[in-house]
């Protein structure tokens, strides 16, 4: 009895729901939703948050990260001209860098520049230099990545046309070439963001006073004191409050540069 | 200054081992408009954009009102911006409005104020026709727009001389029209330029002089009349042949 591609197809898409289903009434059977309720969902431990989960822990959290992609954008650029470069060190140069940022846990740059960096050079620098060198460091790598690959995209004719008019080399890239590849990389650019984000919660490892807590470490050390998840379950919603918004933000991007870009290579192709 | 605004004697250029120019000797008058034809692939665009340096010649000299194009010590910016270069592809800035497409170099290169760039910039759209898009995106012109755009951008930079590579040949058949009759304006005008083309009536009706190229080498010049009407070699005849009768490219 042999089945057709379309009754194969069919077949297959209703073992992939049963098991959803399966998977489903397990877990509802077996979870324990009581504790589950007082662990996460318990109104007392929830209000001990307020107001500093928003005003501190919020606040902290999308200070560093922009902080840092700040560092990041900056350092970015510079790594990918000079991986662009026609100059072979600085090709090398930036390759290591690259290669180095982007192999290692952002926990072991963390870690490096909260302990090691006191340890070697014998200075400290304020909690938000640090932070946002330490996320510098680890989003440039990959933000070089992106903007590279975003020059790159900006059609050849469009570096002609401004050279023939004579813009120097140096006026070409930034008169022309990065504002195009701007509009490129925007949305894989909110997306870097996004992690950033996420990667600010490792800045505890720098060791923070109460005022400088970002959301992790605030919901850390609120399931510390309350005994209870709800914390964290906050500062996951904080996290989604900053990471949604971008991801929209990305995605509304992506769709409009998206048609702009491709109007704009029909005409230049 | 010299009466020869483009000279270029014995260039040769190879991309690899593929040789493409193979020793081209040239000269553009002020004043006079010169035509390359030739097949695909005889190197034209290649030797055009050996005249301002965007590609770099192996061998053989380029001089270019006054300036040593291929000496290495050569102001190459500066060079350029006495030539103006219109591209096939049109290759507007799509991130700029057309008016800002025309006064950026002048800006920026040139250091004019912008109030007078503006202004050399809308007299250079009503000269192609176009002052009433000064305020579009590139991407809203239709090809023929683009083009003309293009060419007004190339013109404001106020050129000695007027490089142009088959500007009509993406486009659509009912829009050629306008932009030969933005290049013959030119032309009248007294523009120096270089054209390579395969449109032939307008290379036989505004060219003071054709350029017959073929395998890298430039196979036959002289007056249209005589290079396109009467061709004396075999090679030209054969493509003025398959140019002039579409139809028939297959005897
Ligand atoms: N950047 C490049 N690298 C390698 N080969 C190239 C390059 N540019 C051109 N060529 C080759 O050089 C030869 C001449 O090219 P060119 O563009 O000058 O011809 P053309 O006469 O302008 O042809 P067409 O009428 O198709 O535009 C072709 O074989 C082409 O493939
Ligand atoms: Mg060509």
């Amino acid at each position: 009895m042999a089945m057709s591609r379309r009754q194969r197809a069919r077949a297959f898409r209703g073992g992939q729901y049963g098991v959803l289903i399966l998977a489903i009434v397990l877990l509802a059977v077996f979870a324990d939703w009581g504790t589950i309720r007082d662990a996460f969902f318990n109104l007392d431990a929830a209000s001990t948050q307020f107001p500093e989960i928003l005003s501190t822990a919020l606040v902290n959290t999308i200070i560093y990260t922009a902080l840092g992609f700040a560092l990041g954008l900056g350092l970015g650029l510079i790594l990918a001209l000079m991986k662009l470069s026609s100059v072979g060190p600085y090709r090398w140069l930036a390759t290591i860098y690259i290669e180095f940022f982007r192999g290692i846990p952002a926990l072991l740059v963390f870690i490096a520049l909260g302990y090691g960096v006191p340890l070697a050079f014998g200075i400290r620098f304020d909690i938000y230099s640090t932070a946002a060198i330490a996320l510098g460091l680890v989003g440039s790598a990959y933000i070089a990545e992106t903007l590279r690959a975003g020059i790159q995209a900006v059609p050849p004719g469009q570096i002609e046309a401004a050279r023939s008019l004579g813009m120097s080399q140096t006026r070409t890239t930034v008169t022309v070439v990065i504002p195009q590849a701007f509009r490129i990389i925007l949305p894989p650019l909110t997306n870097e963001l996004i992690l950033l984000t996420k990667d600010s919660s490792l800045i505890y490892l720098l060791g923070l006073v109460r005022d400088e807590y970002e959301l992790a470490k605030f919901g850390r050390e609120g399931l510390n004191a309350t005994g209870s998840l709800t914390p964290i379950l906050l500062a996951g919603l904080c996290y989604l409050i900053i990471t949604v918004p971008l991801g929209y933000l990305s995605r509304y991007l992506e769709r409009r540069t998206g048609r702009k870009v491709d109007e704009g290579l029909k005409v230049t192709a | 200054m010299s009466d020869v605004i483009i000279e270029v004697s014995g260039l040769h250029k190879a991309f690899g081992k593929l040789e493409v120019l193979k020793g081209i000797d040239m000269s553009v008058r002020r004043g006079e408009v010169v035509c390359i034809i030739g097949p695909s692939g005889s190197g034209k665009s290649t030797l055009l954009r050996c005249v301002n340096l965007l590609e770099e010649p192996n061998s053989g000299a380029v001089r270019v009102n006054g300036f040593e194009m291929t000496d290495p010590d050569v102001d190459i910016d500066k060079a350029r911006r006495t030539i103006g270069m219109v591209f096939q592809s049109f290759n507007l800035f799509g991130h700029l409005s057309v008016l800002d497409n025309l006064t950026i170099a002048q800006r920026k290169v040139l250091k004019r104020d912008p109030a007078e760039a503006t202004a050399i910039a809308r007299e250079n759209l009503r000269r192609v026709g176009l002052e009433e898009k000064a305020n579009s995106m590139p991407s809203q012109l239709s090809g023929g727009q683009q083009q003309r755009a293009a060419i007004a951008r190339a013109l404001s930079m106020q050129p000695a001389v007027m490089l142009f590579d088959e500007p009509t040949s993406a486009l659509d058949p009912e829009l050629v029209g306008d932009v030969l009759g933005v290049m013959r304006q030119l032309a009248n005008e007294g523009m120096t330029m270089l054209v390579v083309t395969h449109e032939m009536q307008f290379a036989r009706e505004v060219a003071d002089k054709v350029l017959f190229m073929d395998g890298g080498v430039v196979v036959e010049e002289g007056p249209p009349a005589q290079v396109i009407g009467e061709p004396r070699h075999e090679r030209t005849q054969t493509f003025l042949h398959r140019v002039l009768n579409p139809v028939h490219v297959i005897d």
